[in-house]
C-alpha cells in the first residue's frame, strides 16, 4: 500500500518535472536561439549594475545571453586565470605577474566605464562642501592632522565653521577597488604616502576604522560626528552623501561629478601613446575640469580565443558595448568613456585572434 | 571461563544476527554506519583541504603568522596575532556576558517558571538562534553601537571612573571590541541556555526531594543539590556558545571596528579571524596573501580544536570530582 503510494507521487512528480523542462525549453527558444547561456563572465562588483544592464539589453536585442557573477575582482582574475570563464573583469589592471600566470596565454585589457572615489564626511554645522587638497587628504588619512579645527584644513575652507572636534578616519576594511583607487590617487599625488602606505585593495591604514563596502563606511560616517571616509561615486551620488570638492593638478576645487570624471579620462587618453597596453591609472589628470580620484574599469580577455563562435561573440559584445553601451553608463551613475578612447578602443578589438578553422 | 563465555557470547551473537537479518534492518545499519562515516570524514577533507593550501605560507613565515603583529599585505608581512587576540578576547567578554544571564535564564525555566510560562520564555531564548548573524550586525550597527557610544561607554568611563583602568579607557567611537563582545554574547547566549535548562530538566526529582528534606530552602537546594549535579552539562553549554563566538563572523565584523590592533582597552576596535578571511579573501588575487588566509583559517580550525579540547577535559574533570 504504503510503496504503491510513494510510486504514485513519484510518478506525479516525473510528469510535473517533465511538464515544466519543456515549458522552459520552450521560453529559452523564444529568447535565444542557441543554448542558454552563450558567455560566462566573473569579476568587479563595482560595475555589476551598469553590466547587468548592458548584458540584459543586449540579449533583447541579439539573444545572445551573458551570465555574470560579481565575485570581486580577485576571483575573476582567479577565474580567467583558470580558464573557468569566458572573460574576466577588474577595478585594477592585472600585474605582470598575475598575466604570466594566465593559462591562456596573453590578456588583453579593455576599460569600459569608469568611476570615481568621493570624500565623505560628517562635520556638523558645515553648509558648503569641504575643500580638501591631496596633501591634506593624506595627511588626515595618516593621523598627522587629528582635529578639524587644524589650521591646515581651515585655511582651504575660509567661512566655514570647522569644530575643535577630533577627525575620526573611516576606511574600508574588506579589499576593494575603491581603496585601490583611492590609495592609488594619494600614492600618485603625494609622494610621502607612497612610501609610508603606498596602493593596493587593502593596505595597512595608520589610523582609523575599518568597515565592509561602501555601506559599512557610509553608515559609520553618518553616524559619528566628526568622521570622514571614502566611497564611490555612484554609491554617493544615490544616497546623497556629502562630498568635499578635491583640489585637482590644476589647483581647482573640483566635486565629483560623472562629466569631471569623462573629462579626466579624455586628457589621460590624448596623451597615451600608440601601443598601450591601457593598464593606465587616470587619478590625478591634467585638465582643469578633471575630478583627481577617477578610475577605469576593465574587461579582461584572452588575446587568442580557443572557441570561435565564443571568441566571436564576445568581440561581438565588446564592440556593442563601445557603440551602444556607454550610453547608459550615466543613468546609473557611472562615466561613460570618452568618445576618442571609445572608438580607440573598438578598432582595438581586432587584435583578439580567433582560433582558424571551425 | 572467559574463553567458554567469549564462545557462548559469540554463538548468541550469530544467532541473534540470523534473527535480526531482515532487509530493513540491514539498510538502516548501512545508512546509519554510512553517516557515521560520512562527517568525520568530511571534516578530515576540510583540514586537509585548509592546510594544504595554508602550507606555502607556513613554509615562508611559519609561526610568525600568529605571533607577529604586521600585516601589511603590500609589503608581503602577514602576521595575525591582533587577530588571534580579537578572536579570544572576543569570545571571552562574550562569555563573561552570556554565562550568568543563560544559566539564570535556565535556572528560571526549570525550577521557578510557573508552567505557562516556560514554553513560551523557552521558545523566544531559542528563537534568538534562529536569527541571521547580518540581521544581529545590523542590529548592531544602528541600535548597539550608537547606545555604547552614547551611554554605556561614558557612563562606564566615567561614572564609574572604569577610565582609570586600561581596560575601558580611551575614546569611545562606537565600533569596539565591546560592541563584539556584546554581539557574540547575545548570540551564543541561547545555545548555552538552551542545553542547561533541558540538563537543570533532567535533574532527578529525588535530588531535589533530598536536598528539601533536609531542611534546604529553595535557593540552596537549587545551588547545592541541582546546579553541582547538572554542573558538566552546563559546562558543555558553555562550550557550544564558546565555539559559537569563536567562528562567527558577519555580526563581528560590522561591529568590531576591523583594526589590526592589540590593545587592553575594551573601547579600542580589534579584528578576528574570520573577519580578516571574511573581509580580505575576495580580492586576494596574490598567492602568499591567499595562502596566508588560508594559514589563518588554519590557526582558526586549529584553536577551536584546543577549547574543545579544553571543554572536554573540564567536563571530564569535574563528572570524575563528583563521582
Amino acid at each position: 500500500m504504503r510503496i504503491l503510494k510513494l510510486a504514485a507521487v513519484v510518478l506525479v512528480a516525473v510528469a510535473c518535472g517533465k511538464e515544466s523542462a519543456t515549458n522552459g525549453s520552450t521560453a529559452t527558444s523564444t529568447a535565444a536561439s542557441s543554448g542558454p547561456v552563450d558567455l560566462t563572465g566573473a569579476g568587479a562588483t563595482f560595475p555589476y549594475p551598469v553590466y547587468s544592464k548592458w548584458f540584459a539589453e543586449y540579449a533583447r536585442s541579439t539573444g545572445v545571453k551573458i551570465n555574470y557573477q560579481s565575485i570581486g575582482s580577485g576571483g575573476g582574475i582567479r577565474q580567467l586565470s583558470e580558464q573557468t570563464v569566458d572573460f574576466g573583469a577588474s577595478d585594477s589592471p592585472m600585474s605582470d605577474q598575475e598575466l604570466v600566470g594566465a593559462k591562456g596565454g596573453p590578456i588583453l585589457h579593455f576599460p569600459t566605464v569608469m568611476g570615481a572615489v568621493v570624500i565623505t564626511y560628517n562635520v556638523p554645522g558645515l553648509s558648503a562642501p569641504l575643500n580638501l587638497t591631496p596633501q591634506v587628504i593624506a595627511e588626515i588619512f595618516s593621523g598627522r592632522i587629528t582635529k578639524w579645527s587644524d589650521t591646515r584644513i581651515t585655511s582651504l575652507n575660509s567661512g566655514a565653521k570647522l569644530p575643535a572636534s577630533d577627525i575620526l578616519v573611516v576606511h574600508r576594511s574588506d579589499g576593494s577597488g575603491t581603496t585601490f583607487i583611492f590609495t592609488d590617487y594619494l600614492s600618485t599625488a603625494v609622494p610621502a604616502w607612497k612610501s609610508a602606505v603606498g596602493k593596493g585593495k587593502e593596505v595597512k591604514w595608520p589610523v582609523g576604522l575599518g568597515a565592509k563596502g561602501n555601506e559599512g563606511v557610509a553608515g559609520q560616517v553618518k553616524q559619528t560626528p566628526g568622521s570622514i571616509g571614502y566611497v564611490e561615486l555612484a554609491y554617493a551620488n544615490q544616497n546623497k552623501l556629502p562630498a568635499a570638492a578635491i583640489a585637482n593638478q590644476s589647483g581647482k576645487f573640483v566635486s565629483a561629478s560623472v562629466p569631471g570624471v569623462t573629462a579626466a579620462a579624455a586628457h589621460i587618453a590624448a596623451s597615451l601613446p600608440a601601443n598601450t597596453d591601457y593598464r593606465i591609472s587616470i587619478v590625478n589628470a591634467p585638465g582643469a575640469d578633471s575630478y583627481p580620484i577617477s578610475s577605469l574599469t576593465w574587461i579582461l580577455v584572452y588575446q587568442h580565443q580557443p572557441d570561435t563562435v565564443k571568441g566571436k561573440k564576445l568581440v561581438d559584445f565588446l564592440n556593442w558595448a563601445y557603440t551602444d553601451g556607454e550610453s547608459m553608463a550615466s543613468d546609473l551613475d557611472y562615466a561613460p568613456l570618452p568618445p576618442e578612447l571609445s572608438s580607440k578602443l573598438k578598432s582595438r578589438l581586432a587584435e583578439i585572434q580567433l582560433a582558424s578553422g571551425k | 571461563m572467559t574463553s567458554i563465555s567469549a564462545r557462548w557470547l559469540e554463538r548468541e551473537r550469530r544467532t541473534l544476527r540470523v534473527d535480526q537479518s531482515a532487509i530493513g534492518d540491514r539498510i538502516y545499519e548501512t545508512v546509519t554506519t554510512a553517516s557515521a562515516l560520512v562527517i568525520p570524514a568530511l571534516v578530515i577533507a576540510i583540514a586537509i583541504a585548509i592546510f594544504v593550501a595554508a602550507l606555502p605560507a607556513f613554509a615562508r613565515l611559519g609561526i610568525s603568522i600568529v605571533t607577529s603583529s604586521d600585516w601589511d599585505v603590500a609589503g608581503g608581512h602577514f602576521g595575525a596575532a591582533p587577530a588571534v587576540f580579537g578572536t579570544l578576547v572576543s569570545s571571552m567578554v562574550a562569555l563573561v556576558i552570556a554565562t550568568p544571564l543563560a544559566i539564570g535564564v535556565a535556572v528560571f525555566l526549570s525550577e521557578f517558571s510557573p508552567p505557562w510560562l516556560r514554553q513560551p520564555v523557552g521558545f523566544l531564548v531559542d528563537l534568538l538562534a534562529a536569527i541571521p548573524s547580518v540581521v544581529y550586525g545590523l542590529w548592531g550597527i544602528f541600535v548597539l553601537i550608537p547606545l555604547l557610544r552614547e551611554k554605556v561607554m561614558p557612563f562606564l568611563r566615567d561614572t564609574l571612573h572604569l577610565g582609570a583602568t586600561p581596560f575601558f579607557s580611551g575614546a569611545a567611537y562606537g565600533p569596539s571590541m565591546l560592541a563584539a563582545g556584546v554581539i557574540l554574547a547575545i548570540m551564543a547566549l541561547p545555545y548555552i541556555s538552551s542545553v542547561s535548562r533541558e540538563v537543570l530538566l533532567a535533574v532527578p526529582r529525588s535530588q531535589r526531594e533530598a536536598a528539601l528534606a533536609l531542611g534546604a530552602t529553595r535557593w540552596e537546594m537549587i545551588r547545592d543539590a541541582v546546579i553541582p549535579y547538572a554542573r558538566s552539562g552546563i559546562i558543555g553549554g558553555i562550550m557550544l556558545g564558546l565555539g559559537r563566538a569563536l567562528g562567527e563572523t558577519m555580526a563581528v565584523t560590522m561591529v568590531i571596528g576591523n583594526r589590526p590592533e592589540i590593545s587592553a582597552s575594551l573601547f579600542a576596535p580589534g579584528y578576528t579571524m574570520a573577519s580578516l578571511i571574511a573581509n580580505e579573501f575576495s580580492e586576494a588575487t596574490n598567492d602568499m596573501h591567499l595562502s596566508a588566509l588560508m594559514a589563518v583559517g588554519a590557526s582558526l580550525f586549529v584553536i577551536t580544536l584546543i577549547v574543545n579540547a579544553i571543554a572536554r577535559w573540564l567536563v571530564w574533570r569535574v563528572s570524575r570530582s563528583r563521582s
